[in-house]
């Protein structure tokens, strides 16, 4: 039994092709991606089972996975919010905003509210500096750009809503 | 009204759609490429004196020409979309609202390099622009501009969209191939380049997203068309992301040679410094170029007007100049504490280091430790010159240019602020009174 | 084809095509650039430390101009008519002295408690190049010992990433089950879930590894370096050929390791049954002192004048086979 869907499994095998022969290990960022948006982190049965897909070692996905920081390899919150906390955001309000989400959700940057539902993360720039502060919102990853107090406590509200 | 090349039908609505864009013009450069042989494209490439938009500034043509097409191994175009340098957003800009510019592009870029598979590498949190493009690669196959026997030319080509997975490193073209490959992005040894040596060990070129949209309308104008808009060997327009202390901030399409004085005041671009304040200093292309102080951004040290080019910005080296770079254009106000921001990019350069060679693995971490002290009130005055040591001996010693992006923004604030780290030093309570304590110094 | 010319600190030889800068100094055999990631015996290794950084100043015959930056001489091909400075820039000794100081800032400063003394590179490394003095004041990264199976020990802490020991797993081994984990000064060599590093070749990784990072665990500290000595050994052995040296004390072979040759590096790889299940002497055929030829402090010429027959030293019963 695998943990991983056979519709994720389907669509892995259908990225393989997009890549040439033997370069099979070319589509393991974005089996990652499929795998996470599926089981909502990467549980090692999870990269095992894209590492047997791949014809790779199980090993040379944990090094990638641990590579990149959109990868969860523990388990967060149903809704991850990815905040930016680079230079021009932070010239427009990121730093008194990161304080203000914690105190709002009460939890640290990094941690996971007590219900399961939301992950607080910085991120670095996500190339929305003219739109600043920015956030976006795991699994889906929609930005949102010149967010206030006001929004943010609307989005959390969304999020408890759809969360449901 | 300066020209406008890529940006020209922004604000028509549905200009996103392939319908509106080919009603627009789009797409009409295959024809005429595919009536040209690939080195002809090539040529008209070369002719408009294009450089890479993604912040080296290298002749486009020249970059193309380099590629072995003396071997029997498949030729790869690689699209580079990992937009992540600080301040620069012009990318996604693009991509999210006219995808079919870059599209159009990858298309005719291919078929002057003889390419038959090629990806653009989009960075992985822009999920919503790698939808936005595969729905429109999905059209422009339906419409037969990509896939078999494009256009009836005998040329066919296949492209796909590779999401990143969050490093801002894979911008760096070796580290996005190895990354691309599925492996971690550690930036590659050079030589060999990737014009020999590229995507799964074949020859490649590798682009940036305005680079390729630009080549569209060169070939549908011819090279010398382009090289008359701009300025020396500036050429053509360039976009610029504007952020920061400014009351208009976005992406703007520019001729290249505009002033920067016009860039920052004009009420056509950035519109000026809100509420009265007065401009402080610029980092004019993306955080890795060296900071400039109002009045040397404004005035070479020659006392000549600064132009937005890749020669006048340099001008001065980096005793008095800085670069052109990706673009991306940060406005500092006098309110904004010059120690705060660099330690805060210090930070990101720290995070974002692959760890592979050792000055950039250690030396990121040391420079935004010490930074972080000066922050907090614990700085010592050789601190200052330790920085600035740390930073030389990071700079020309690594493997890739993120040794120069980190080492670069230290030295030259220190350069042109030496006064404010001394302040904050001396008195670390006076400067900034924003002190916030809540984020993580330190990666992870 | 012709053999291409090249000058490095005003010597001048002739090398084939393909030689690298490093390999070509190696040849004339004086003040060679310091190696610590690059591994002749490892493909794909080097470019990775920066400590063997030099300066070109005539890149070729055909193109005089001198190179823009310092070059990694593990990974720069000779071009003929090339002209190179190691130890006569002070650019390069300047630019080393910052690489070694780099490599240390996260590195415990505890040679004296470190099994790895007397026979560590960076030990040596530091002593030609490092300052005395460390500018370093903030906090070290630190990381727990880990036994990585039963025979080999990893402590990240001394860990500088060359990568060896990963290229080792990859192409001496069957199958490789660890690798480099993380990014940035938090990377760090480990297997991700708890897993043995076990397999036939696996302990070479030990005499790859030039830090004390990993290390026998079964040698581990019972013995400082310099108190045993080392003697050629042979055994018969399927898996390897069982070419190795033997360290001795007390008439006790208290480890085996693989063959180095003056630069270090492993002649010929062991496999792990010679290297940790044979500690008997009688298991091996023992030949004549391992002279140490690497720069270290172990050997300061303490070996370089025994001239007996191992078998006067140790038990003759013990000896032949």
């Amino acid at each position: 039994m695998t943990i991983l869907s056979s519709n994720t499994i389907q669509e892995i095998n259908n990225i393989k092709s997009r890549y040439p022969e033997g370069r099979e290990k070319s589509a393991l960022i974005p089996a990652l991606h499929l795998a996470q948006a599926e089981q909502g982190w990467l549980p090692v049965q999870a990269m095992n089972e894209v590492a047997e897909l791949l014809k790779i070692q199980p090993i040379e996905v944990y090094e990638v996975a641990t590579f990149y920081t959109m990868f969860h390899i523990k388990k967060v919150g149903k809704y991850v919010i990815e905040v930016c906390r680079t230079g021009p955001c932070c010239n427009v309000g990121a730093e008194e905003l990161i304080q203000y989400m914690e105190e709002k959700l009460k939890i640290k940057v990094g941690e996971t509210t007590e219900d399961g539902l939301i992950t607080l993360k910085t991120v670095e720039c996500l190339a929305a500096c003219g739109t600043g502060p920015v956030l976006q919102i795991g699994p889906d990853y929609i930005y949102q750009e010149q967010i206030t107090k006001e929004k943010f406590d609307q989005l959390v509200e969304d999020l408890k809503i759809k969360g449901r | 009204m300066s020209k406008k090349i890529l940006l020209q039908h922004i604000n028509v609505p549905g200009i996103n759609t392939l319908e509106t864009y080919v009603s627009h013009g789009g797409y009409q450069s295959l024809k005429k490429a595919f009536s040209m042989t690939p080195d002809e494209v090539t040529e008209e490439v070369k002719k408009s004196g294009l450089r890479g938009r993604g912040g080296a500034g290298f002749p486009t043509g020249m970059k193309w020409s380099f590629l072995d097409k003396k071997t029997d191994k498949p030729r790869y175009l690689v699209c580079n979309a990992d937009e992540s340098e600080p301040g620069t957003f012009k990318d996604r800009y693009l991509m999210q609202n006219i995808p079919h510019a870059l599209i159009e592009g990858m298309i005719v870029s291919s078929y002057a390099l003889g390419a038959k598979t090629s990806y653009i590498y989009v960075r992985g949190e822009m999920m919503h622009v790698i939808r936005i493009l595969e729905a429109a690669i999905k059209d422009a196959y339906r419409a037969g501009y990509l896939g078999n026997n494009i256009l009836g030319s005998n040329y066919s080509l296949d492209l796909f969209v590779h999401p990143g997975g969050g490093a801002y490193i894979c911008g760096e073209e070796t580290a996005l191939l190895e990354s691309l490959e599925g492996n971690r992005g550690n930036p590659r040894n050079k030589p060999p380049f990737p014009a020999v040596w590229g995507l799964y060990g074949c020859p490649t070129v590798v682009n940036n997203v305005e680079t390729i949209s630009d080549v569209p309308w060169i070939i549908n104008n011819g090279g010398d068309a382009y090289a008359s808009i701009g300025i020396g060997k500036s050429t053509g327009t360039k976009l610029i992301s504007a952020c920061g202390n400014i009351n208009r901030p976005g992406v703007y399409e520019i001729e290249l040679g505009l002033s920067v004085e016009e860039f920052i005041y004009s009420d056509q671009y950035c519109g000026g410094i809100p509420n009265g304040k007065k401009l402080k200093a610029v980092v004019a292309g993306g955080s890795s170029v060296p900071i400039l102080p109002a009045d040397l951004i404004l005035k070479t040290a020659n006392g000549d007007p600064r132009l937005m080019s890749y020669e006048s910005l340099s001008d001065g080296g980096f005793v008095s100049g800085t670069m052109l770079g990706s673009g991306g254009f940060i406005v500092y106000d006098e309110d904004q504490c010059i120690v705060r921001n660099l330690w805060n990019f210090s930070r990101f350069y720290h995070h974002e280091s692959c760890g592979q060679c050792s000055p950039c693995r250690e030396g990121t971490g040391w420079m935004e430790k010490v930074l972080h002290r000066i922050e907090n009130g614990h700085g010592k005055m050789s601190d200052i010159d330790l920085l600035v040591d740390v930073a030389k001996k990071i700079e020309g010693k690594t493997i890739c240019p993120l040794g120069e992006a980190a080492a670069w923004p230290v030295a030259s604030a220190i350069r042109h602020f030496r006064a404010e780290f001394e302040e904050h030093i001396k008195n670390p309570d006076s400067c900034c009174k924003k002190h916030l304590h809540s984020e993580h110094a330190l990666i992870h | 084809m012709d053999k291409l010319k090249i000058t490095i600190d005003n010597r001048t030889i002739e090398v084939p095509p393909g030689t690298t800068i490093l390999q070509a100094a190696r040849m004339i055999g004086e003040n060679y650039p310091p190696a610590m990631c690059y591994y002749t015996p490892l493909k794909e290794t080097g470019g990775k430390c920066r400590v063997c950084l030099v300066k070109v100043t005539q890149s070729s015959e055909a193109n005089p101009r001198p190179m823009p930056k310092l070059v990694a001489s593990c990974l720069t091909k000779v071009e003929n008519g090339m002209v190179v400075e190691n130890e006569t820039s002070t650019e390069v000794l300047e630019a080393r002295k910052g690489v070694v100081e780099f490599l240390l800032i996260n590195h415990p400063l505890d040679c004296p408690i470190c099994d790895q003394a007397g026979e560590c590179d960076l030990q040596n490394l530091s002593y030609k190049h490092g300052t005395e003095a460390t500018r370093y004041e903030e906090g070290r990264r630190e990381f727990e010992k880990i036994d990585i199976g039963d025979n080999i020990q990893l402590h990240m802490t001394r860990c500088i990433l060359c990568y060896r020991c990963v290229y080792t797993a990859d192409q001496i081994t069957n199958s490789r089950v660890h690798g480099v984990l993380n990014r940035g000064d938090a990377a760090e060599i480990g297997t991700y879930i708890k897993n043995a590093i076990n397999n036939d070749f696996s302990g070479n990784v030990i005499d790859v590894c030039p830090v004390g990072a990993l290390t026998d665990k079964k040698y581990r500290f019972s013995q400082r370096v310099w108190f045993s000595k080392p003697f050629y050994a042979h055994r018969n052995c399927d898996k390897c050929g069982g070419e190795a040296v033997v360290w001795i004390k007390n008439n006790d072979i208290i480890r085996v390791t693989s063959r180095k040759d003056k630069f270090g590096e492993v002649i010929k790889f062991i496999c792990n049954e010679c290297r940790f299940d044979h500690k008997n002497m009688n298991d091996w055929s023992i030949e004549n002192v391992y002279e140490l030829d690497n720069d270290s402090v172990i050997n300061a010429n303490k070996y370089k004048h025994v001239e007996e027959s191992p078998a006067v030293n140790v038990d003759a019963k013990f000896v032949s086979e």
